[in-house]
């Protein structure tokens, strides 16, 4: 009798648990991706497109049974007005769970002040601007900060004996940052900048900028362009004023050797030293296995480079908050889990910085070198778990 | 000292290199508004158009360099004449509000056509081995193929002027940019004229967008991006003109390369004062004709 | 010369211009359109907002252009110069909606007063490259003084306060819609005046034929100021709304893609029949939002397509195909 009562109990449990486990219709998380798909963006976006679907594409069967994702793809046209608009639309007209992607920071500032008034998480994929993450409580970043790669690069120039440098970065955001990081660097290890330069963000011809470099014969020049097509013209720039044989080091950020490029640039960036965080020819099993997904899906239609191993990750933190509150969260559950979630990223162990919500990662020094026939960015230096040095110097008020 | 003559003589270098660039794009452009009245804010496509046939071929069929250049020319002007004929001989003589429309459209189709075909990455220039490195003139070096670009832009602007005042082409052109009434009443084709003279300058700026690839990047935006620089030169050199042009090429070309060396912070605002300043002295352009 | 009319005369004038302004029933049809739209489109406000602040915007245009023909690619200067009045007022603590539009208002005015003063007295392609000149080193000067605009990075930190201290700016743009809304009407109301007036006559006078209109002894340079300053004034509220309504400034409000994409959607509904923006600006923005939307990368090429189509088939944009089939049918 006893047992009998307590057989019916365990199976009323268990029908209990069973009903609760399996949800009765599929449930769809709808995230929001908002990229430049025109505008001078376009081909950044491009990438990150792809990073972000293929990890979807080969991850989703990891999903709970009955949850699926939704990608709900807008167009910000690199306008800041335009990514507000849109970004408002995915919330209150699509009901978006969450917004992915961005990739130019004036648009994810813009973007930002939306995610705390609707209390939904945005994970940025790409836009650099240090003080984003501060603007909302709901944005976190997977990618990266110019100064995490600037200021090491500033430190490690000066280490190197080099006394005098000049620096020209492209007028926006970013290029901000990469001058100050850079300059904040070099300047504290005792190095001196002798000149600074700042070209507009479209800007067709880059050889008289550089001209006037030489002329002022620093050791060294660093330089930030915005990646693709730019960092092409820059190369050009560079090859035809002869910069590097009279004397003149070049260093930058990864932005001036995206993979994709490299095969535009003939073997100009031979013994180039860049910093970065990716670098295709990184070797850890997680790359790896990024790679040949990539390779399977997109062959050589595609290169992948940061901007696509960027994607992959926000993907993988978005799928992991889902993943890990069964699809049923709010925005503060699921920054809840953002703040200090762990990943092995194609670009080695990444977290985010539960206390500022930036990404804290390994930022490589890199050689580009022939290797197969092919240019690739070497990776011979490895400064680990580096947090945004701007954030730790400019304490919030 | 030599500073300031080194710094000179770089700018005048690649002004001058810029400018030959952007007057073989406009030269055409100044023609079709002179002679035909016709608002054609879709020109910068022909100058896209020869530069993405020449580089697909270079980079994708391994064609040379001179070969390519032509393709790409023969390529815009096919296109250009099929769209004459289809579209643009309706609105001669029309409301220019409608041609601005459908001139924008063409753009607007043109930027997602290349996006569509080529993806929105600016196409690889790779250079004849023989023209890239340098060239040794003793006191200085120059990069080769910018020097090039000079000493071709020359030698095609003297045979366009020549042509333009030895050939009987010419003469109709520059009889019919006069006084288009006079010209139909002498006995004039104008209707095979326009025609002709809009393949020619839709050619010429393959020409110029081919040779310039190096210097203004093909991209999908090219049309869009440029259209400003290349109205300037028209309008500050003076419609109808094909002398003015040049000479606003040259002021265009030079004073850009000399802000951006000299003053980078400021960027293109002095440009745009300079034209403004132009246009007050002279409304109808340096060489335009007042009638 | 002027007591020389017969007192009969002067009053069949003033009857024929009372016709003129009076209110047909065809004309309320936008603005039930609108308020319509408020409540069968509920998701849709913010784009609706913008829409219907683009089309003052289209409507400041089609003063200087139907009605004076001026052709203008550099009117973003008076839009965007009145979006940074309306937006560094918000940025640095003073972010009352109204009196943000009239400070616009007054900012563009006065540019406008100041630049035609300058360009006017050209015509044709020069004055079509002025007008951009004036607009790109606008363009310029902004993108250089981050400290006041933000650069290209764009104007952060707007605050922008509930209008009249009750309606606040919400995330789904309601208030923001009718916002607009209001103050497109009482811009339409007075463009309308000065259309139908003796002044807006004259314009039309000055469109059609310039020289006769000098040989009339009509002050043809002043009234062509007059009017491209009341139209850069319009310009600026338009920016001021943006500005406002989506608590954000961006360089884009100064660009060439600005000017041009308004005049040609003022070309598209018909230009100089005071409706043509009325007609042009939804379709050109709900069709460049749809086609976007489904196509995030080629939707220019449909766009640009129908621009194309339209020139061929429907020449004189909405309005005047429709005049036209009126005219063929009677």
């Amino acid at each position: 009798m006893r047992f009998e009562k307590f057989a019916a109990v365990v199976a009323a449990l268990a029908g209990v648990a069973l009903a609760a486990g399996t949800p009765a219709p599929a449930q769809t998380i709808k995230i929001g991706l908002i990229n430049s798909n025109t505008g001078f963006l376009a081909q950044a976006g491009d990438l990150m497109d792809k990073g972000i679907s293929l990890y979807i594409k080969t991850h989703e069967k990891e999903l709970p049974p009955g949850v699926k994702v939704e990608l709900i793809r807008r167009d910000d046209a690199a306008a800041p007005e335009v990514g507000k608009r849109v970004a408002q639309e995915l919330i209150t007209r699509d009901h978006v769970q969450f917004l992915l992607g961005i990739v130019g920071s004036p648009i994810a500032a813009a973007v930002a002040p939306l995610t705390a008034e609707a209390k939904i998480p945005l994970v940025i994929t790409n836009a650099a601007g240090v003080a984003i993450p501060r603007i909302s409580p709901y944005v976190a970043r997977v990618s990266f900060t110019l100064w995490q790669q600037a200021y090491p690069l500033g430190k490690w120039a000066a280490q190197k004996g080099w006394k005098k440098a000049y620096t020209a970065v492209s007028d926006f955001i970013p290029g901000h940052d990469a001058e100050g990081a850079f300059t904040k660097a070099f300047t504290d290890a005792g190095g001196q900048i002798v000149g600074a330069v700042r070209f507009p963000t479209t800007n067709p011809d880059f050889v008289p900028f550089v001209q006037r470099v030489k002329d002022a014969s620093p050791d060294a020049l660093f330089i930030f362009v915005p990646a693709q097509g730019q960092a092409t013209a820059m190369m050009k720039a560079i090859k035809d004023i002869k910069l590097r044989e009279a004397g003149i080091t070049v260093l930058s950020t990864q932005d001036l050797v995206p993979e994709e490029e490299l095969p535009n640039m003939g073997d100009t960036p031979v013994d180039l030293i860049t910093s970065g965080i990716y670098s295709v020819a990184g070797q850890r099993p997680a790359n790896a296995a990024f790679l040949a997904a990539w390779n399977a899906e997109y062959g050589d239609r595609a290169i992948p480079d940061f901007l696509s191993a960027d994607g992959w990750d926000g993907a993988a933190a978005v799928l992991d908050v889902i993943k890990q509150t069964k699809g049923k969260f709010d925005g503060d559950q699921a920054m809840a889990i953002l703040k200090g979630w762990k990943h092995e990223s194609p670009r080695g162990p990444i977290m985010i910085d539960p206390d500022t919500r930036d990404i804290i990662q390994n930022v490589y020094m890199r050689r580009t070198q022939m290797k197969d026939g092919k240019l690739a960015n070497v990776e011979f230096d490895t400064i680990p778990n580096v947090k945004d040095p701007w954030k730790e110097l400019n304490p919030p008020k | 000292m030599t500073e300031i003559f080194a710094a000179v003589i770089s700018i005048a270098f690649h002004g001058l290199a810029l400018a030959m660039v952007l007057y073989l794009i406009s030269v055409g452009l100044s023609v079709t508004m002179g002679l035909m009245g016709f608002i054609n804010l879709a020109h910068g496509v022909f100058a896209m158009v020869g530069g993405y046939a020449m580089t697909t071929l270079m980079s994708r069929a391994g064609v040379p360099f001179p070969l390519a250049l032509a393709a790409g020319v023969a390529v815009a002007v096919v296109v250009s004449l099929i769209l004459e004929r289809l579209l643009y001989r309706r609105l001669y003589g029309g409301d220019e509000l409608d041609q601005v429309l459908l001139t924008m459209g063409l753009v607007f189709m043109s930027v997602a056509a290349a996006n569509y075909i080529w993806g929105p990455v600016s196409q690889p220039m790779l250079l004849p081995p023989l023209l890239s490195g340098h060239l040794d003139l003793g006191f200085r070096e120059f990069p080769s193929y910018r020097s090039f670009l000079i000493v071709a832009g020359a030698i095609l602007v003297t045979v366009l002027w020549l042509g333009l005042e030895r050939t009987r082409f010419g003469a109709q052109i520059r009889a019919a940019v006069d006084n288009l009434r006079m010209a139909q009443s002498v006995g004039i084709n104008t209707s095979r004229l326009f025609t002709l003279s809009f393949a020619l300058g839709s050619g010429l700026a393959a020409l110029g967008g081919g040779l310039g690839a190096d210097i203004i990047p093909i991209d999908p935006n090219y049309a869009l991006a440029n259209l400003v620089y290349f109205l300037i030169v028209v309008s500050v050199g003076g419609l109808g003109s094909i002398r003015g042009p040049f000479v606003a090429a040259l002021l265009l070309g030079t004073a850009d390369t000399a802000f951006k060396y000299l003053v980078p912070e400021l960027g293109a605002f002095f440009i745009y004062a300079l034209t403004m300043a132009v246009l007050l002295w002279r409304p109808r352009g340096l060489f335009g004709l007042s009638r | 010369m002027k007591g020389a009319e017969a007192p009969g005369t002067r009053v069949a004038m003033r009857a024929a211009f009372g016709r003129r302004q009076r209110f047909r029933v065809l004309e309320a049809l936008p603005w039930l359109v609108a308020i319509a739209a408020y409540f069968v489109f509920d998701s849709y406000l913010a784009l609706g907002a913008q829409i219907l602040a683009t089309i003052l915007f289209a409507l400041s245009v089609d003063l200087v252009l139907g009605y004076a023909g001026i052709i203008t690619l550099g009117h973003a200067a008076f839009f965007g110069v009145g979006a940074y009045t309306a937006g560094v007022l918000a940025a640095n603590g003073w972010g009352e909606p109204l009196s943000g539009l009239l400070a616009a208002a007054l900012v563009a005015g006065v540019l406008g007063i100041a630049s035609g003063a300058i360009i006017l007295r050209t015509t044709g392609l020069t004055l079509l490259m002025q007008t951009l000149v004036v607009a790109t080193m606008l363009l310029e000067a902004a993108n250089k003084a981050t400290r006041i605009t933000g650069g290209a990075d764009g104007l952060q930190g707007m605050d922008v306060w509930s209008i009249f201290g009750v309606f606040r700016f919400d995330l789904f743009g309601r208030t923001a819609y009718l916002y607009c809304l209001a103050v497109l009407f009482l811009c339409w109301l007075l463009a309308r005046r000065i259309v139908h007036s003796p002044f807006g006559l004259a314009l039309n006078g000055i469109r059609e034929n310039v020289a006769r209109m000098h040989a009339i002894g009509s002050p043809v340079g002043r009234r062509r100021l007059i009017v491209y300053a009341i139209s850069a004034a319009l310009a600026g509220i338009a920016g001021a709304l943006i500005a406002q309504t989506t608590q954000f400034v961006g360089l884009g409000v100064l660009s060439l893609e600005r000017s041009g994409s308004v005049l040609i959607m003022l070309i598209i509904g018909g230009v100089g029949q005071l409706y043509g923006a009325f007609i042009g600006v939804p379709l050109y923005m709900i069709a460049q939002d749809r086609f976007s939307a489904i196509d995030p990368v080629y939707w220019y090429f449909w766009i640009g397509l129908f621009m194309v189509l339209l020139v061929v088939f429907a020449r004189g944009g909405v309005l005047g195909t429709i005049e036209r089939l009126r005219r063929r049918r009677s």
